[in-house]
């Protein structure tokens, strides 16, 4: 595997990334050791699925493989889930005004 | 150079996998018969029933042309029947002159003609026969691995396709380039969020303007119905997989063409050269239409990687299935063909995996049968042309 593997059960693709996959799936309230701290699972994350490793206000550019994947929609704090429900894609979003993306 | 394997030489000299007698319906009146005629003959036939009509606008006519010519052109075609019902706007004489052109047999029916299904089942039937005796006579020679036009395919992903199934099926495809042939990927809704990466890696300023503007093309489409592409990209299936956003899901899809410089992007279903290197197809995400658009382009052999499990194949090119999901490989074995989860276990580097691929791609032009052709699974299906595309035809011309 490309990236760093963290305790055995996640894996951060690029130094500048801001999430973990996980590698199995994993219970709330698990302790995760990174770059000698502690994340502790706010949320169940299945096999595949994303979690923060650094606390992420609202509007933060979410970073995997080293490139940026979206942007939180809430304050997501270390441990927790990122999915769907707190992360959006900025791109191909004829929803929005035109501009508001800043193209 | 020292990658060889053996295949059909077909008079234009490229180099075939497969010895297959196509049958090609111009239209959906056509395609039940079309069907029929080569289910009723073995497996060397192979229909491929598609869901154009009789009437199509210029735009999708010539595409639907474009794309029944370059199948019946693919040399693991030996020879060809064009089946017509008798009033389409893609006629069968039309078609076959275009698939005549490689220099292989093509024959035509037409349903109207000879009179009803009964007849042209029978008429075919005597027809494919025919075929087959010629195509029977072709006996495998020595080829090369820079012969290989290889197609790249992803269908069904979650998070383990960018981590384990896309790279190593990359590394395949650079392994395949250093050898001297041609790799290609496609499905451009996702290269959206990617093609930055995807630009840097274009050998000239005309294949990049080129690639961005087909970015823009189908980001655009979004635009104009004033919905947004999180309802289909990623799909519910690959969110529940772990992909939350389409720039996630392409950051990991364009993986799967591998670090070579991009040489061009060409249209869906147009030709791909031989010796090309890396080459991308402009093709819709739907994995059926855009396998065949690179068969129609010439593709003898095609890798698709899954992590939530498929099934496809198609009826002209083996389709090698590769799957990053541990899970999927336990779940789905008779339909995959190389485990990559391997690589998400911590047991096989991307290198590892991406030597068995490349492996598996030779193996297979040399005769080796994927899961899919076991299981004869034959998807075939043209893509429209959407109407802001008809509607913008000039600007496309």
């Amino acid at each position: 595997v490309k990236g760093a593997v963290i305790d055995g059960v996640g894996l951060v693709l690029n130094g500048d990334d801001n999430v973990a996959t996980a590698l199995d799936d994993l219970s709330a309230g698990r302790d995760v050791e990174y770059d000698g701290q502690t994340v502790t699972l706010v949320d169940d994350v299945p096999f595949g699925h994303k979690f923060a490793i650094e606390p992420l206000p609202a509007g933060e550019t979410v970073y995997k493989y080293g490139e940026v994947i979206g942007r939180t929609t809430g304050d997501v704090a270390p441990g927790e889930w990122v999915h769907t429900h707190n992360c959006e894609s900025t791109r191909g979003r004829g929803d929005v005004a035109p501009n508001e993306e800043g193209q | 150079m020292g990658h060889e394997f053996t295949g059909y030489r077909r008079e234009d000299g490229r180099i075939g996998v497969r010895n297959h007698v196509a049958v090609l319906p111009t239209s959906v009146a056509a395609s039940s018969v079309a069907r029929a005629i080569a289910g009723d003959a073995g497996a060397w036939a192979r229909a491929t029933p598609h869901q154009m009509g009789t009437t199509q606008p210029d735009a999708t006519r010539e595409q639907t042309l474009r794309v029944l010519a370059g199948i019946g052109r693919n040399s693991n075609v030996g020879a060809a029947l064009v089946v017509e019902f008798g009033t389409e706007d893609v006629g069968a004489d039309e078609l076959a002159d275009r698939i005549a052109r490689s220099g292989k047999p093509v024959e035509t029916l037409s349903v109207r003609e000879v009179g009803g299904t009964k007849a042209a089942l029978e008429r075919g039937g005597t027809l494919i026969d025919a075929a087959n005796e010629a195509t029977t006579a072709a006996r495998r020679e020595s080829a090369d691995a820079s012969e290989l036009v290889f197609g790249v395919e992803c269908g069904g992903s979650d998070a383990t396709s960018g981590i384990a199934a896309n790279p190593a099926v990359g590394d395949a495809c650079d392994r395949l380039v250093a050898a001297g042939g041609t790799a290609c990927f496609s499905e451009t809704p996702e290269f959206i969020g990617a093609e930055h990466i995807l630009a840097e890696r274009c050998v000239d300023e005309m294949t990049r303007e080129r690639l961005l503007d087909r970015v823009d093309r189908r980001e655009s489409t979004a635009d104009l119905m004033g919905v947004d592409l999180r309802g289909a990209q990623p799909s519910p299936g690959n969110q529940e997989g772990g992909l939350t956003t389409i720039e996630e899901k392409s950051l990991g899809a364009i993986s799967k063409g591998g670090t070579t410089p991009i040489r061009g992007i060409v249209d869906y279903a147009e030709h791909l050269p031989v010796g090309g290197g890396l080459v991308l197809m402009d093709t819709p995400g739907y994995d059926v239409e855009s396998v065949v658009g690179k068969v129609a382009g010439g593709a003898q052999v095609i890798a698709f990687t899954t992590g939530r499990g498929s099934t496809t194949g198609n009826p002209i090119a083996p389709v090698i299935k590769v799957t990053g999901n541990p899970k999927t490989w336990a779940r789905m074995t008779e339909n995959m063909d190389v485990n990559a989860g391997t690589v998400v276990e911590g047991d096989e580097s991307v290198r590892d995996v991406g030597r068995r691929v490349f492996e598996e791609v030779l193996a297979v032009a040399d005769g080796k049968r994927t899961r899919a052709e076991h299981h004869r699974m034959e998807e075939f299906a043209i893509t429209e042309v959407q109407p802001n595309e008809l509607a913008e035809g000039g600007r496309r011309a």
